[in-house]
């Protein structure tokens, strides 16, 4: 389980984080949304233990704080909003960093970058320089990569988690598809996955769990179905949301109204 | 050939062939380091002094002078200042995430000459005890001070939330380089004749004072600012995402951190001290390294060390021959070479125009 309690953070002098209450668990998928500047990103980066940040956080019993960042590195991967790259790295080899962390590596271990490049759909491309791709392609590079440090640990059973900032912002409706059947298989294996999302349908579609945030604090959190409702979504984003349901799969999916 | 390239799968791994080429440095070290020790005005041969010397024969005075006193401290220095500003180079450019942070570029080579200048100034004024601790290395180690503090400056001033700025670093390491400039100036204003004399010999940026007394004394601080480098490989590659994939990724940023702005300093400072300012080495190598293997640092870094020497070297004997039987300050001969290939980086990260 990872969970947080009283959760509090300040970026500069703005106290983004106000108490936040948090649960995730292993083989769930469970979504951060909300509007713009509400503390989503904050969260995900607290959660990490990237940024400094008061009250609990503890990750399967630990004390996140206490768990040197090696070890960490073993049990939690993160893919955040944007990854720059300051050398003129092969695909292949930014994927292979994924493994960075690892002191013994089995002898299969040359190949496991690029059965991470195949799970994203970027077989055949760990030759190329990552600068001369696509931004969508990029940010596949670097889920394959974060993919690639969690992927194993979680296949031998034990409890990892992978963390993923907004993971679809930069790529077309065919590979969001992909990149969260992706967080549900992992999930589908036991390990956690807790993604900070824009698009609720995609939310609506993926998440086990849903947390809302609103101004820095928790409006709601629960199951898709309790979450979503009209009267919470619109209150969150400040506009007129409608949840509609439709026929097919049954799940919810979420509709701008014009505004009156 | 072609059949062998077909056989191998396409996978973007480039450590066998950065595995192959650092073995061909090694091979190109050791002849150049052959050549080094047969180019001189004296004409002596060094192979047939070495085969006497080990059949027991009697070797000539003169022989043995030339080759043991003067161009074999010539040569280690040449090789161990090489290999350290190269691979200070390239500890700085993984830590500054930028092929142009360069420690004579951004000011910590003026800061380290600082602090070789105040060493031999005002180094009588230090307690005798202490003096008498540090002996020959007190310049070296002032070098390295002086390094450290430069570096720690520039860093704290041109990294924010764990990004740096190029623009601020280019601009703080001129700042730098200015200020460490006129307090230099200032104490070889106060300087005695003395220590003025010492300061010409130190600050003509050459090999030309090489001894095994100015070896032995910086030989220390080089050595450990470049045992450090091969234990920050792996830290280096994961810094080159970002400071918090790096974390993400198990590598403890801070401490990585520190300690290659600790090995920064020690290798560019004791460089300093013991050869004066021979800019480009630190922008050239690592430069060359990664278009030829790929910017990972496990083999960046020894490799860098390795091309370091032999570049350093080659400069050396082309110091040595071009003009012989007087030489040219190898400072002159290392720009030349590398001013160029530094407008070239400049030219192809067009990115650096919205600076």
């Amino acid at each position: 389980m990872l969970i947080a309690k009283g959760l509090c953070a300040r970026l500069g002098r703005k106290q983004v984080l106000q108490g936040i209450d948090f649960a995730a668990a292993p083989g769930a998928v469970t979504c951060i949304v909300g509007p713009n500047g509400s503390g989503k990103t904050t969260l995900l980066r607290a959660l990490t233990g990237e940024i400094a940040s008061t009250g609990w956080i503890g990750l399967d019993g630990a004390d996140l704080r206490r768990i040197a960042p090696v070890h960490l590195a073993e049990r939690r991967a993160v893919l955040p909003q944007a990854s720059g790259l300051a050398f003129p790295f092969t695909v292949y080899e930014v994927v292979r960093l994924g493994l960075l962390g690892r002191n013994a590596l089995s002898a299969d271990a040359a190949h496991l970058p690029d059965r991470a490049l195949q799970r994203v759909g970027l077989a055949g491309y760990g030759p190329r320089f990552v600068q001369e791709l696509s931004g969508g392609e990029q940010a596949r590079v670097h889920l394959a990569r974060v993919l690639l440090q969690v992927w194993q640990p979680v296949l031998a059973g034990r409890p990892c988690w992978l963390f993923l900032d907004e993971p679809v912002a930069a790529l077309d409706i065919r590979h969001q598809l992909q990149i969260m059947a992706l967080a549900r298989d992992f999930a589908g294996q036991g390990g956690g996955v807790v993604a900070v999302m824009h698009d609720l349908n995609l939310t609506a579609m993926t998440a086990d769990r849903v947390t809302l945030l609103r101004g820095g604090q928790v409006l709601a959190a629960g199951p898709v179905a309790q979450v979503f409702s009209d009267t919470l979504l619109s209150r969150a984003y400040d506009c007129a949301l409608r949840v509609n349901t439709p026929p097919p799969g049954g799940g919810a999916f979420v509709l701008p109204q014009a505004v009156a | 050939m072609v059949a062998l390239s077909m056989a191998e799968a396409p996978s973007g791994d480039r450590s066998a062939r950065a595995r192959a080429l650092t073995v061909l440095l090694a091979g190109i070290l050791a002849v150049m380091a052959l050549i080094s020790l047969h180019v001189g005005a004296a004409g002596v041969r060094p192979l047939p002094v070495l085969a006497d010397w080990l059949s027991g024969r009697e070797v000539g005075l003169r022989d043995r002078v030339v080759l043991l006193d003067i161009r074999l401290p010539r040569l280690l220095t040449a090789v161990l200042v090489g290999a350290a500003l190269a691979v200070a180079g390239a500890l700085m450019q993984g830590l500054f995430r930028n092929p142009l942070a360069d420690p004579g570029i951004v000011g910590v080579g003026a800061g380290a000459g600082l602090g070789a200048v105040t060493a031999i100034v005002l180094g009588a004024l230090l307690p005798a005890g202490l003096a008498g601790v540090l002996g020959l290395h007190l310049v070296p180690v002032a070098a390295f001070l002086g390094g450290w503090a430069s570096t720690l400056i520039l860093y704290r001033v041109s990294t924010r939330g764990g990004r740096t700025s190029v623009a601020t670093m280019l601009l703080a390491g001129i700042a730098l380089g200015a200020l460490a400039g006129a307090a230099t100036g200032l104490l070889i204003y106060i300087a005695d004749d003395a220590q003025l004399r010492d300061l010409t010999f130190w600050g003509l940026g050459s090999l030309a004072g090489a001894s095994w007394a100015k070896l032995a004394a910086a030989a220390p601080v080089i050595l450990a600012g470049l045992l450090a480098a091969p234990v920050l490989a792996r830290a280096l590659n994961g810094l080159a995402l970002g400071e918090a994939a790096a974390l993400h990724l198990g590598v403890p940023v801070q401490r990585a951190k520190r300690l290659a702005i600790l090995s920064v300093a020690a290798t560019t400072g004791a460089a300093v001290a013991i050869s004066g300012g021979i800019g480009f080495i630190g922008i050239v190598v690592p430069h060359l390294l990664r278009l030829a293997m790929g910017p990972d640092h496990r083999y960046l870094l020894p490799a860098a060390a390795l091309l370091g020497a032999a570049l350093l070297l080659g400069a050396d004997m082309i110091a040595r021959v071009v003009v012989a039987p007087a030489e040219l300050p190898i400072g002159i001969v290392t720009a030349i070479l590398g001013g160029p290939v530094f407008l070239w980086i400049l030219l192809r990260r067009r990115g650096l125009v919205d600076l």
